[in-house]
């Protein structure tokens, strides 16, 4: 009505709020830093999806689509263009390799000119990578100048590792898939921006889980203080103003620390901007820049939660009746009720189940339904929390006087103790859930593999035109390699490849020298210049009409991309029949099999693969290969077996996640330690007299413990309960096997309990002081 | 209240004459109650006979308003046992508990052991009182509160002016 | 200088200073068993602080108390807590009661603190509250009884453990005079039945004709009235 006496009110609530003493600043201080958090999250949240979008736009731009089989005309206006990726440790680098062949030649984004054949432009990250001394292998395999740093626009993460080298004679590569010609970049069809949907899935959890806790910090934070408050305002009752005002006046004070908050907010989020920069989830990084939240959005954020500050801390009042004379709590509220308390974490995973066993392929997750079943969820703990510490408390037996003073309490007024921990289990459930969503995702990447590694732990794919021999020395004089084998494949036809339709047989053909053929199948004796063929493969009807002695067939050694290297090929008289084996890459051999010698010199040198077998003890072995490979073709691609390919892609993730739920558990700590000591201080004149009766110190320390200690505890139950259920739905989603991370359950609760201790810990240099008999004396 | 008495310990603070004894009299004491002349002279002829005070000089001129009296140790000594001796616990006794500190604190004494003193006093009466309370009846229990509660104001009295002797010195001895 | 004969609890030379305010300025007493003597005297003058160095509570800067001729002074901080334990009672103003315990579980609570079992404290405790007519509270909280009720509780808490000595600060303070009475009869006569010595500061001369005699400290300093007179 009279907006006047509004304004005044709120300004005389937001002055006691900075006024109120050392309590009345803690108020305002945890106030503001909850709702800074929580608005720092959700800005951050808003952003992500125009982050996504900005990555996905500056990945289609940059896109030199190789895929063609028709191969363009040299012309002024075009490049060729050699995709080069590598593979550093367990970083993927993207590399090209370029060659203008004209002035009007297209520039790739991010990039002022093209660097001249040798030298090689690089990102930041890569230039950081090559400068450090983790990066000394790499620059053997990248011999290239560094003459310039790819530009933001060139780029689609900040951590992303790429480099455009300068090189000549690149025309004869071109392949349709690994090397092109191009006269323009960016996709010929885009499409709209599609993200892997686990990723969506796990960026919405973390938000969420993250986003819970502070939410449920910030209904805390603004009850933190609330006898003082509630007394401040019973004075103010008594000296004329009414109840309505006192409320304004309360709306006021939460409103300054949720303003105050809001200043935090934004710093926290320009703060996590500049670190989201340095951050790579699932090999995914962004540029600060990206992380820019829809205005309207932002807007919202900086309006509702404020907003919900003021909110709770009305609907906190609700329960008060404010009187001139003191503060009257309304009766005490009936047994808690059950039953729709468990109706939110059922309502939760209804909406959560229509998901499960969907998994990557079948389409995005319904997002709304995903934040809406993990917040109903987590509610869901907040929920039953305070009927469970009820229940549990009311049924808790005597014991030593230490146990019947903090049993008692809890009685008394469980539902504080249970707001106080509910963001602890909130906290808990939900990294829970996401460490074993994690692990389990984790443990999908990490699936065993086909490739034997007992025979070879590296193959390395050579390109055309490369000798396979030379290759093979030149691996075989890296330190650490055991054993290296090389096959070559073909096509063994009754008709040429040019000769369009016709129905023609064909049988596979393997080309290596006895030893590496020994490798795909049993052979009896082998010289160079013997064939062999393999007898009965499965389905293989084509091979036995083939493998006639003297049949004259065509040999392609090009996988059809050169009809000109044809061969003529007699099936020779001594050919013998194998038992069929496997190569070291588990792949059956069927057809036949050549040595170098029964190969005619006319099918030219065939694109051949090497097995490579190491010695482990040999550090970075691996890396010495790729280099090895690197400089006999620059076009190989080489390929890293390992028994479980041991997937770090969640390492730093996980890290963060501990940090961030630690964090979030340090702060719901300091909650828990203002109210406790709010608590003890309110009781200093009891502790005083408890004392000088004689009670032992120990007593009551142990009673403090106690306090803190077993509502903690029920909701740390109840918080791997749930986040066990949340994880496997979730893996279950995720398509994912599921299995119970035991060491994230009991990381989390292990930290859970020790912020218990701490808090107990810190409250009792303050408990030995209030117990001293200075609190005996009136005034 | 003792008249005699308190002229005596005004005396000890010095000789005087009889209208200064009467002027100081007023002055701290009398306040709605101005002394007479003639009680002032006989009291000191009544302590002149009991040899308490005796006639230190006679101003020429005559007349008994002349007169300049001095305390004797005799006189010195029944201050001392009158200010020492607590009154009976009864009503309205302020004013005699007034003077007494009053002229403890001229004459240099510890009006707060005539404080104590008193209230020592008051308080044995009060237990008595408690005691018949306690095992008496109702009417019993009546009688002994209002005999209680006048003790209590009393003593609420005693406690005051001990608080407040500093102020009650600086303001007798200025 | 000995305690005097037959005295129970005596203290003398007390000083004690709280930063630059001193409490005691050379405080004495002295008590015999079964005897309630009074510590009277204006606020601020040092009669709690002497009831807390009495009881063990707080250490003098400098003097003696002696317990049962036992130096206080030379005990440990644990002894003396175990002394007040078993020997003493205490009865406060207000604020004294846990009130999260029902009222019986306050009265068997210094029990309890003895190691008495659950059971054999509360039936103890039961009894001590029949005798201050307060039995039928018993499953009652501090916060659901009157002030004058609450008093009574903690008098039968003061009692209960068989203490010697009890200590009484301000104990009808906050209560109104009938109410305050009516504690101080139940509480001289509980007292006086154990033969327990009872230091009751007070202000109050109302409360302290419940005694046999008093002491008055003022100025941290103490004056025994029998002495005196």
């Amino acid at each position: 009505m009279n907006l006047r006496q509004w304004a005044a009110d709120l300004r005389l609530g937001a002055k006691f709020a900075f006024t109120g003493g050392r309590e009345g600043w803690t108020r305002v201080l945890l106030t503001a830093v909850g709702v800074g958090l929580g608005v720092a999250l959700l800005l951050l949240t808003t952003a992500i999806p125009s982050a996504l979008n900005v990555r996905h736009d500056r990945g289609e731009a940059r896109s030199d689509y190789t895929y063609s089989q028709k191969v363009k005309p040299k012309a002024d206006d075009t490049l060729v263009i050699a995709d080069v990726d590598t593979t550093y440790g367990n970083k993927d680098i993207r590399g090209r390799l370029v060659e203008p062949e004209g002035p009007r030649a297209p520039i790739a984004p991010g990039l002022a000119k093209y660097p001249a054949p040798g030298d090689m432009v690089v990102s930041p990250a890569l230039k950081k990578l090559l400068d450090s001394g983790d990066g000394r292998l790499l620059r053997e395999r990248l011999p290239y100048r560094v003459t310039g740093t790819i530009a933001e626009s060139g780029l689609i993460g900040s951590q992303e590792l790429a480099y455009y080298a300068g090189a000549t004679g690149l025309a004869p590569h071109i392949n349709g898939w690994q090397t092109a010609r191009i006269s323009e970049y960016g996709t010929p069809n885009p499409v709209s921006a599609k993200s892997d949907p686990v990723l969506i899935l796990l960026v919405l959890v973390v938000f969420v889980v993250l986003l819970m806790p502070v939410a449920v910090f910030i209904t805390a934070a603004v009850r933190f203080g609330g006898e003082q408050r509630d007394r401040r305002l019973a004075a103010l009752r008594l000296v004329g103003s009414d109840s309505r005002m006192t409320r304004r006046i309360a709306a006021g004070e939460a409103l300054a620390g949720s303003l105050l908050g809001l200043v935090l907010g934004t710093v926290f989020f320009l703060l996590g901007r500049q670190l989201a920069g340095s951050l790579e989830v699932l090999d995914v990084s962004v540029f600060p820049s990206y992380l820019n939240p829809a205005p309207a959005l932002a807007v919202l954020v900086a309006v509702a939660v404020p907003a919900a500050a003021v909110l709770v801390t009305l609907l906190a009042l609700r329960g008060v009746v404010i009187e001139p004379l003191g503060v009257v709590r309304t009766t005490r509220p009936a047994r808690r009720r059950l039953w729709w308390r468990l109706l939110l974490p059922v309502i939760g995973l209804a909406m959560l189940y229509p998901m499960i066993g969907k998994g990557r392929t079948e389409g995005d997750f319904n997002q709304y339904l995903v934040a809406g079943g993990v917040i109903a969820l987590l509610v869901g703990v907040t929920a039953l929390l305070p009927w469970i510490v009820e229940a549990v408390v009311a049924r808790l037996g005597n014991g030593s006087v230490s146990w019947q003073l903090a049993v008692r309490r809890l009685q008394l007024s469980s539902g504080t103790a249970a707001r106080m921990v509910n963001g602890i289990a909130v906290a808990v459930a939900g990294a829970i859930a996401l460490q074993m969503l994690f692990a389990g995702v984790e443990g999908d990447y990490t699936k065993a593999s086909r490739n034997d590694v007992n025979r070879a732990q590296v193959e390395v794919q050579l390109s055309r035109g490369v000798d396979a021999d030379e290759a093979v020395a030149k691996f075989r004089s890296v330190r650490g390699v055991r054993k290296v084998v090389a096959l070559a494949g073909g096509n063994l036809s009754d008709a040429s490849v040019k000769s369009a339709g016709g129905q023609n047989r064909n049988s596979p053909v393997t080309i290596g020298d006895c030893a590496a053929l020994r490798e795909v199948a049993a052979l009896p004796s082998c010289r160079d210049g013997d064939a062999f063929v393999v007898a009965a493969a499965d389905y293989d009807t084509d091979t036995p009409v083939l493998a006639k002695p003297g049949k004259k067939l065509y040999l392609d050694t090009d996988q059809g991309m050169d009809a000109g290297r044809e061969a003529r090929w007699t099936v020779p008289q001594g050919i013998r029949k194998v038992a069929p084996g496997t190569d070291p890459s588990g792949m059956e051999h069927d057809g036949f099999l050549l040595t170098r010698g029964a190969v005619p010199a006319a099918a030219g040198q065939p694109v051949a693969q090497a097995y490579v077998s190491l010695d482990d003890a040999v550090p970075d072995v691996r890396e010495y290969v790729r280099n090895a490979a690197a400089a006999v073709d620059p076009f190989a691609n080489v390929m890293v077996w390992t028994r479980n390919e041991e997937s770090k892609k969640f390492a730093s993730i996980r890290t963060g996640l501990l940090v961030g739920a630690t964090c979030v558990l340090a702060l719901i700590g300091a909650s828990l330690l203002v109210s406790q000591l709010e608590q003890l201080r309110e009781r200093r004149k009891l502790l005083s007299a408890l004392v000088a009766f004689g009670t032992r110190r120990r007593t009551l320390s142990l009673s403090v413990l106690w306090q803190t200690a077993v509502p903690v505890a029920l909701g740390l139950l109840l918080a791997s309960a749930v986040g066990l259920t949340l994880g496997t739905v979730l893996l279950k989603m995720t398509a994912t096997t599921v299995s119970v991370d035991w060491s994230s359950v009991l990381t989390m609760t292990g930290i859970g309990a020790g912020i218990v201790l701490v808090v107990t810990l810190l409250s009792l240099p303050p408990l030995l002081r209030l117990m001293r008999p200075e609190g005996l004396r009136t005034e | 209240m003792s008249i005699g008495h308190t002229l005596l310990g005004l005396l000890e603070s010095g000789p005087r004459h009889g209208y200064d004894l009467k002027r100081a009299f007023d002055e701290k004491f009398g306040h709605d109650r101005p002394l007479h002349y003639g009680q002032v002279y006989s009291t000191m002829s009544r302590l002149l006979k009991n040899g308490l005070v005796e006639v230190d000089g006679i101003e020429a001129g005559g007349g008994p308003e002349r007169k300049r009296y001095a305390i004797t140790d005799a006189g010195v000594t029944d201050v001392e046992r009158w200010l020492a001796t607590p009154e009976k616990p009864e009503p309205y006794l302020q004013s005699t508990l007034y003077t007494k500190v009053v002229l403890a604190l001229l004459t240099h004494r510890d009006a707060a052991d005539i404080l104590d003193t008193q209230r020592s006093e008051h308080l044995r009466s009060m237990r008595i009182l408690t005691d018949r309370k306690r095992n008496g009846d109702l009417a019993d229990q009546l009688v002994c509160d209002h005999a209680l509660f006048h003790l209590e104001a009393d003593l609420r009295w005693l406690e005051l002016t001990a608080a407040r002797l500093d102020k009650l010195r600086a303001a007798v001895t200025r | 200088m000995t305690p005097p004969p037959g005295s129970l609890l005596t203290a003398e030379n007390l000083r004690k200073a709280y930063g630059p305010t001193t409490a005691l300025d050379g405080a004495e007493f002295s008590i015999h068993p079964g005897e309630v003597v009074a510590v009277m005297g204006p606020s601020g003058s040092g009669k709690s602080t002497l009831l807390h160095c009495l009881a063990g509570i707080v250490t003098p800067d400098s003097g003696s108390i002696t317990y049962d001729g036992r130096e206080l002074s030379a005990m440990s901080d644990a002894q003396r807590s175990a002394l007040r334990r078993s020997e003493f009672g205490f009865v406060f103003q207000f604020g004294q009661l846990v009130p999260e315990l029902t009222c019986v579980e306050n009265v068997a609570l210094p029990l309890r603190l003895n190691g008495t079992s659950r059971k054999e404290a509360e039936r103890a405790a039961l009894s001590w509250m029949a005798r201050l007519e307060v039995d039928d509270l018993a499953k009652k909280r501090p916060g659901e009884v009157s002030g004058g009720q609450g008093q009574r509780v903690a008098v039968a808490r003061s009692l209960v453990s068989g203490p010697r000595v009890l200590f009484a600060d301000e104990p009808t303070g906050a209560l109104d005079s009938l109410n305050g009475e009516r504690v101080m009869e139940l509480f001289t006569e509980a007292a006086r039945s154990a033969n327990a010595a009872v230091v009751l500061v007070t202000h109050e001369a109302r409360v302290a004709a419940y005694s046999d005699r008093e002491i008055v400290v003022r100025d941290g300093r103490s004056r025994d009235m029998e002495r005196l007179v």
